[in-house]
């Protein structure tokens, strides 16, 4: 046990930063809420309005926020994350001890506790859940399907070629499951705490051929599991899915093993229409809704609704591709479009309330950014010169942006873009500007280096450095093309070891030295800022916690 | 008749035909599509190239067509990426022409119940300010970009009377038998759903309300001067029947057969209309998820309901030509 | 006939009226438009809006592309800038000032509409002068083509035309906008050449040995104008009402530097109840000119109506 806690105790040091951070945001939300968790009233329909419909209710294939937002009310994993804060807290396991060389994990289950459809959940649920993720075929390994098993997994039993972190699942006893790893990873076991990875029930599982996914024409199909019958061991249960009408209906599982959910029912009701679900909201309709346009906040604020801030968790960044011009190869050229942009004036302008410039890739509750990296401030004069002296008085470039697209990082891409060409241009660079729909080509294009200047961003799954940087600049051969310079390779590298050292502080001390060098010598893009996205609610529901990773669960939210 | 009938669908098939295999052709052209529907900004060019040829969009045109059609003939369209991901689109159309039908049908309706009597008190004061006024607001309405007018109405309006800003029902408890929500309210015998869903029709009706009202009260108009002029009213007048005789007679069953077509008519202007006014209202029929497809470049819904709306609009006017004929038989002999 | 034949009786109606227009209906039609009030009102609005947007950019006090009054933005706050001086209307979401954007929409918002009525005349013009003035096969297939575009409704043929660009400009709206035209004028046209194949003029001008092309440009074509006109002047409001249409949808073109009405309408459908006089000025004026052209078509289709003039 001793074990265990210093494990647990390590986590904690790890997203430090985070939990900071978390606090002070719980401390926010407070306010908004009763600090009893036992004052809620008990009863009544929560009714949020969602953007988009869930793709399908089986967290493993899902992919997408609406999905995840559906899926986490009704299931848990073993692990999950404190409310307001990416640190971890147990769940389904009450306890985890790690060996010494982080191969082998050992969950302390809860007791007691049963899936919707009253079959028990033990040890052999874990790994039977573990090994159906393995052990995907076909359809089920594609990217689309099971993206965030091969994220962070890895591949699966008959893909040799991929190797998977996974190794093995045994059930010790009924409240004891053995997790074997191929390598040790900085990422458990904060990954189990993912919607993906929720635990399902086995029985359901097989009753509704779970596995059962068909690449059908252009798309996918899924299996009866993950339309009609989710069945995990949450605070709600699924009810019904009514798409005539476009509401997805759960409701309160009085069998639930914790403190019972206040809600009688949580109903998503589907609004695509980002005006219309303000309007829900203010008709009184819906209770509340997820990521307000920003420029909404004061008056929804003034109209005593609640709007709930998370921490930003993610950064838009100019991306910069050197292949087609090789006067972006040269770093001067680079730091003139860094100085050109007036980043500040962009931030509040365009941004919301909360809304940062960006030192460096990823934001300041990430282990391992660095605090020593000051904000380069707007000089187009020094823009001018620098390119001047690179040769590049004369610099055309092609930039491209996304339409109908909104993010949490870009708000509102045709603004921000407008904000930025009009900056550069001011330094004297010319444009050749043009727009893609964000489905209809412009990742595709961004993907093959058509633009030499494009906008793209990134929201963290978790604390750690690598999930950003590592994905950025992981491989020379990326997005930025950061393998025409000479550095590129060499920052793959590097990248690669400080991911695989398994000691905490050098690890840390690493991606400092990485966030300093990208920042000052290599510069393979302009980061921009981070923006913190909120939820709105109606001033009477209470418990509802906003979330860093948007992992808002509505067990504890009570109406009144 | 009867040949008639099946000439215009058989042609109907063709144009079908040939409309998918351009539409088809012409989005697997483009690029993004479903494979950028489904990884988003974590693709990678690997995983973009692993599911290409997991889905067969690496294979030659004709041969996806091929096999697509294969599909169709199963009632299989594809899966809709974007609008409601994972859902078939058949599923997604059948669901939601219900409610677009009941939509067109409240807008019609409403179009009708104003439009006509309003042409018919134009008419009869041609030339009057009340003439005049009608017909200036007729033309403005037409001037007016729907949207923009349902906009307003849901902005002004829904607060004033207290009409719902959108959706097509609250999540009351329903009972769905037909899927036309104020009809099962209905059958059911549930009148707080019926009347909740009716709550819902109503502005989003009056939008999409102005383009056929302006058009049936101008047709409605028109066909009543030239009756009005006719030999047959001037004798009924001279005979000495009272106007109300003469109006109910005469005129207006004289003048409703071009109105009858109008309305068929109308059903292309509805369709577009229809895109503008359930996105503004956030009402779950045709028209919203088509304007989601165009948003979200769900290519396979996209496909299959254009194609609907297209044996729709020439299904409805096939209807009015036959119902045109049976109505005024001097048509039949043509 | 797949197409709904109401549809083509309309445009073919339409087409007969001219079958004998002569010069002498044109000089009494202009007599009657003279006097119609209705009419008069119609041209002065279109003659305003050519007139402003001709002289725009010596109107607009400021460069509509550049956001001079972005530190007046702040999202944040839900603050745009306000009327003040030298920005009578204050500034939009970027910054820009408002007043110039308008302006120079205006001008804008006339090429898209000249230059849709223009490629769907010329397309319409193309096809309806081959089919009417050949008739048989060329017909035939002019008329199959011309049903296919006519069994879409119209305004998705637009939509599915402007999404299936990888690339919406300027230039995608305006052909989106303008190919659906095409068939209108192809039928409007059609019809009237087939009414005067048969009329007195081409009989004599044929039996006198004028060559079939001498016939159809300078005695046939012409003749046709009357309707073209007309439906030229209402595709003219269609076009711009239609073009916003598209911006709403997200179809229209996404580079607003150089700014369009319908554009400025359709992309800030976010904002109609915080900042509802962005669009109230776009929408407004494209009612107005949207009015202006419908009033005059209609009046001169009424005048070219020898039916009408009773």
């Amino acid at each position: 046990m001793v074990h265990s806690r210093t494990a647990r105790r390590r986590w904690t040091a790890a997203i430090g930063l985070t939990g900071v951070a978390a606090l002070a945001l719980s401390a926010c939300a407070e306010s908004g809420r009763t600090d009893d968790p036992g004052a809620g009233q008990v009863g009544g329909t929560l009714t949020f309005g969602a953007a988009g419909a869930p793709k399908l209710f089986d967290p493993f294939y899902a992919t997408d926020g609406e999905t995840f937002r559906v899926a986490r009310q009704m299931y848990e994993g073993l692990v999950g994350f404190k409310p307001g804060t990416a640190e971890v807290e147990p769940a389904l396991a009450t306890d985890w001890d790690s060996s010494e060389d982080g191969k082998t994990w050992t969950f302390t289950l809860k007791e007691n506790v049963k899936f919707h459809d009253d079959s028990a959940f033990n040890a052999e649920a874990v790994c039977f859940n573990f090994d159906r993720w393995y052990n995907q075929k076909g359809a089920g390994q594609s990217d689309a399907v099971s993206q965030y098993w091969l994220d962070n997994f890895g591949g699966f039993a008959d893909t040799p070629d991929k190797p998977s972190l996974y190794k093995s699942c045994a059930a010790k006893d009924p409240k004891t499951a053995v997790i074997e790893l191929n390598e040790a990873t900085s990422q458990f076991p904060s990954v189990l705490g993912f919607t993906s990875f929720s635990i399902s029930s086995p029985t359901a599982l097989k009753q509704y051929d779970a596995d059962n996914v068909v690449a059908a024409g252009d798309s996918f199909t899924y299996p009866a599991y993950a339309n009609e019958h989710p069945t995990g061991t949450g605070p709600f249960k699924f009810s019904k899915f009514d798409k005539a009408n476009n509401v997805v209906e759960l409701v309160r599982n009085e069998n639930y093993h914790g403190s019972k959910a206040k809600l009688d029912k949580i109903v998503f009701r589907i609004i695509p229409d980002e005006t219309a679900r303000k309007q829900a909201l203010e008709a009184g309709d819906i209770d509340g809704y997820d990521l307000p346009n920003a420029a909404d906040w004061p008056g929804l604020k003034e109209k005593g609704f609640n709007v709930a801030v998370r921490p930003a968790f993610n950064v838009l960044y100019l991306g910069i591709n050197q292949k087609n011009n090789p006067k972006l190869q040269d770093l001067r050229v680079r730091q003139a479009l860094m100085y050109a942009i007036n980043r500040e004036q962009l931030v509040k302008s365009q941004l919301p309330e909360g809304a940062t410039v960006a030192t460096q890739f990823m934001p300041s509750t990430v282990d391992g950014y660095n605090k020593s990296i000051s904000e380069v401030k707007y000089d187009p004069e020094k823009a001018k010169s620098l390119l001047a002296e690179a040769g590049a008085s004369d610099l055309t470039l092609k930039f491209f942006w996304p339409t109908e697209v909104t993010r949490p990082y870009m708000p509102s891409p045709k603004d921000i873009q407008a904000a930025i060409a009009g900056d550069l241009e001011k330094a004297g660079i010319k444009l050749d500007v043009s727009s893609k729909p964000w489905n209809g080509g412009y990742l595709t294009d961004v993907d093959q280096g058509i633009p030499d200047l494009f906008m793209l961003g990134w929201t963290g799954d978790n604390g750690t450095a690598h999930n950003w940087i590592g994905t950025f600049f992981g491989r020379a051969d990326n997005r930025f093309n950061t393998g025409a310079s000479p550095w590129g390779a060499e920052l793959a590298t590097e990248l690669g070891k400080a991911s695989a050292e398994p000691d905490e502080d050098k690890r840390r001390g690493l991606y400092e030295g990485l966030n300093k060098k990208i920042m000052e010598e290599y510069l393979p893009a302009v980061p921009v800022s981070h923006s913190p996205p909120a939820l709105v609610l109606k001033s009477e529901i209470k418990g509802v916690v906003p979330s860093p990773l948007t992992d808002e669960r509505f067990g504890s939210a009570s109406k009144g | 008749m009867l040949r008639y009938t099946i000439r215009r669908l058989i042609q109907l098939v063709g144009v079908v035909l040939v409309l998918s295999l351009l539409l088809f052709a012409w989005l697997r052209a483009l690029p993004g599509g479903p494979v950028s529907a489904l990884l988003g900004e974590r693709s990678t060019p690997e995983s973009r190239e692993a599911l290409t040829k997991q889905l067969g969009l690496d294979q030659p045109i004709f041969v996806q067509y091929f096999k697509f059609m294969g599909r169709a003939l199963s009632g299989d369209f594809g899966v809709s990426t974007g609008v409601q991901p994972g859902d078939s689109a058949l599923d997604i159309f059948l669901q939601r022409f219900p409610a677009t039908l009941e939509l067109s049908f409240l807008a019609i309706v409403i179009a009708i119940a104003i439009g006509i009597p309003l042409g018919y008190m134009a008419a009869k004061r041609r030339g009057g300010w009340f003439d005049n006024l009608s017909v200036g607001g007729s033309l403005l309405g037409v001037a007016v970009p729907v949207f923009f007018l349902a906009y307003v109405l849901k902005d002004v309006l829904s607060s004033a009377l207290g009409l719902p800003t959108g959706g097509r029902q609250d999540a009351i408890d329903a009972t769905r038998v037909t899927g036309f929500f104020v009809l099962d309210g209905v059958i059911t015998q549930e009148w707080d759903a019926a009347l909740n869903a009716l709550e819902h029709l109503i502005l989003p009706a009056m939008a999409l309300a102005t383009i056929p009202f302006a058009v049936v009260f101008r047709i409605t108009r028109a066909a009543v001067l030239d009756v009005l002029d006719e030999d047959f009213v001037r004798t009924a007048e001279s005979k000495g029947l009272t106007a109300q005789t003469i109006r109910r007679r005469h005129v207006l069953r004289n003048a409703m057969l071009p109105v009858v077509t109008t309305i068929g008519l109308q059903t292309g202007a509805l369709l577009a209309g229809a895109v503008l006014t359930e996105k503004v209202f956030a009402f779950a029929g045709v028209g919203e998820a088509l304007a989601l497809g165009f948003e979200r470049r769900d290519y396979p819904v996209l496909l299959l309901l254009i194609i609907m709306a297209t044996v729709v609009y020439v299904v409805v006017n096939l209807l009015v030509d036959l119902s045109y004929a049976l109505i005024d038989p001097r048509i039949r002999t043509r | 006939m797949v197409t709904p034949t109401r549809k083509k009786d309309r445009i073919d109606k339409l087409a007969e009226s001219s079958a004998d227009a002569g010069v002498s209906l044109a000089a009494s039609a202009w007599r009657t438009l003279r006097r119609s009030p209705v009419f008069l009102v119609g041209a002065t609005i279109i003659g305003l809006f050519v007139l402003v947007s001709v002289l725009s950019p010596w109107l607009a006090p400021h460069d509509p592309s550049e956001a001079m009054l972005i530190d007046q933005v702040i999202k944040a706050r839900n603050e745009i800038p306000p009327p003040q001086d030298g920005h009578p209307l204050g500034g939009d979401l970027q910054g820009r000032d408002f007043l110039s954007r308008l302006l120079i929409g205006s001008q804008q918002t006339l090429i898209v509409g000249v230059l849709a009525t223009l490629i769907g005349l010329v397309g319409g013009l193309t096809l309806g002068t081959l089919a009417g003035a050949f008739g048989g096969w060329v017909d035939s297939l002019v008329m199959r083509v011309v049903d296919v575009m006519l069994s879409l409704p119209s305004l998705l043929l637009a939509f599915s035309i402007s999404a299936m660009f990888a690339k919406p400009n300027q230039y995608t709206v305006i052909i989106a906008v303008a190919v659906v035209q095409i068939p209108v004028f192809a039928r409007l046209l059609r019809g009237s050449m087939l009414a005067q194949r048969h009329s007195d003029h081409v009989l004599a001008a044929t039996a006198l040995g004028v060559k079939p092309g001498a016939i159809v440009f300078r005695h046939m074509l012409p003749n046709s104008l009357g309707p073209v006109i007309v439906q030229s002047t209402l595709v003219l409001a269609t076009a711009i009402i239609d073009a916003a249409a598209l911006s709403f949808l997200g179809l229209g073109n996404p580079d607003d530097r150089i700014p369009e009405w319908g554009q400025m309408l359709g992309d800030v459908q976010t904002v109609f109840d915080t900042h509802p006089q962005l669009a109230f000025w776009p929408a407004g004026a494209i009612i107005v000119v949207a009015l202006g052209f419908t009033l005059m078509g209609e009046t001169l289709r009424e005048a070219l109506d020898p039916k009408s003039r009773r």
